[in-house]
């Protein structure tokens, strides 16, 4: 059986945003800091690193889950999908970054990424979520700035654009 | 908030599991989900010097149905278990309490075995197991034994799996014809620990209450079957046996308060529903 030492760097492969990554990582490096400092990919944020606040959100194999809670070592073989997967281009942002922006879902930023990627991942499988199911999806998330009200609006109005995507190019 | 140095396995069949179990004892802890461990080594209120991970064991993957029970495996996740297709008819107490779990970010890693087997005062699925008088499979090196749910809950995060020992799977009674099942909780938000949640199990001719978030353990009582005054006596009588304390959340009054009126307002929607 695979047997890795705590006190030497063990080799992590997974796939991150669709491409193929190898890095070395000790069994307790959290995937949250594994992607922001070993592949700098510094678009998720870490709160309280203990699965209470939500920031760290990102979406391993389709599903919102805790970064924090996660260990490199178990992400071995997985599809893991961040923040910075959502923009379609450079200059673009995807309906529902443009929906934040357009409904002032976010001030300070710090929870949006998290925030984000479970809304993404909900749209995804639930295109037509209801509030009510969009507000169950947030209660994972602590945001000390909106209120949570703008959020929302910005989640409906996401939902209705992709609605309206859907139709014209059905 | 990062965690304590550990040694890592992948065992890959369960003697592989139990092996390591056997010759590291104390020192090893089972990491399936992480949803309740990693945070506890995060904070480094535990210590383990090596996890063995048991999400790839095949045999611990499946929820299945025999001989009246539904059998959870260790590696199912609370999410895979949401979305069984049988659970609103075979465990429809666990349909309603299942969303109470965590959150969607933490149902998707979590698994049913793991919350059973850290067994928080406030969590659902022990509520559950209790209220339903399920049981725990354990499984060591030497032997294999199954523990009624109301003798696995020892204490706060505290239960009877032994040293060398590891849940394989735990099991709910299929629900019953004529019987009606209701779960309700109050929290400050939703996904947040239970303040009080009240599970209940109701037929013709008995009704038993589960209570979690107020003892340091939950706790089953059996109620009158009458409606009325004797039903407040009783619920008022388990109100003050629970140790209700204050805490940062709610004093041990307003959670006394929230056993009586949360307590009989699960008891008739159960009675309301068995048919
Ligand atoms: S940083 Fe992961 S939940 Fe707060
Ligand atoms: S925008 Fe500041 S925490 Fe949410």
């Amino acid at each position: 059986m695979p047997q890795l030492a705590a006190d030497t760097k063990h080799r992590v492969a997974f796939h991150l945003n669709g491409r193929k990554v190898e890095v070395l990582a000790e069994n307790r490096m959290l995937l949250s800091d594994l992607l922001r400092h070993e592949l700098g990919a510094t678009g998720t944020h870490v709160g309280c690193e203990h699965g209470v606040c939500g920031a760290c959100t990102v979406q391993v194999d389709g599903a919102p889950v805790r970064a924090c809670l996660i260990l490199a070592a178990q992400i071995d073989g997985a599809d893991v999908r961040t923040v910075e997967a959502l923009t379609p281009t450079a200059q673009q942002l995807s309906p529902l970054q443009a929906a934040f922006r357009e409904k002032h879902g976010l001030q300070c930023g710090f929870c949006t990424p998290g925030i984000l990627m479970t809304l993404d991942a909900l749209l995804t499988t639930r295109p037509d979520a209801s509030e009510q199911e969009i507000r169950e999806h947030l209660s994972g998330h602590l945001c000390r700035c909106t209120g949570y009200a703008t959020i929302v609006a910005a989640a409906l109005a996401a939902v209705e654009e992709i609605r309206k995507e859907q139709k014209y190019n059905a | 908030m990062k965690p304590p140095a550990f040694d890592f396995v992948r065992p890959e069949g369960m003697e592989e599991v139990l092996e390591t179990l056997h010759l590291r004892s104390s020192d090893a802890r089972i990491i399936a989900g992480g949803q309740s461990l990693v945070p506890m080594l995060n904070m480094r209120l535990a210590r383990p010097g090596v996890l063995v991970d048991i999400t790839g064991l095949r045999n611990l993957q499946s929820i299945h149905e025999v001989r009246g029970e539904v059998v959870i495996g260790a590696a199912v996740r609370q999410a895979e278990l949401e979305a069984w297709p049988h659970l609103r008819r075979k465990l429809p107490l666990l349909a309603q309490a299942i969303r109470w779990i965590g959150h969607v970010q933490t149902r998707a890693r979590g698994t049913v075995c793991g919350s059973v087997a850290h067994a928080d005062p406030s969590a659902e699925l022990p509520l559950a197991l209790i209220a339903l008088n399920g049981s725990v499979r354990l499984a060591s090196q030497r032997s294999k034994r199954t523990v009624p749910a109301a003798d696995f809950f020892l204490g706060m995060m505290s239960t009877a799996i032994a040293e060398g020992e590891m849940i394989e799977a735990v099991t709910f009674p299929v629900a019953e014809n004529g019987t009606g099942y209701a779960f309700r909780e109050i929290g400050r938000r939703h996904g947040d620990f239970a303040i009080v949640a009240c599970a209940a199990v109701a037929d013709k001719t008995a009704t038993r209450l589960a209570i979690g978030g107020v003892d340091d353990h939950p706790r089953q009582f059996d109620l009158p079957q009458e409606n009325g005054d004797e039903l407040d006596d009783a619920l008022n009588d388990i109100a003050w046996a629970l140790n209700a304390r204050d805490d940062l959340h709610a004093s041990g009054r307003y959670r006394r308060e929230l056993v009586r009126r949360l307590g009989r307002e699960t008891v008739l929607e159960a009675r309301s529903c068995r048919n």
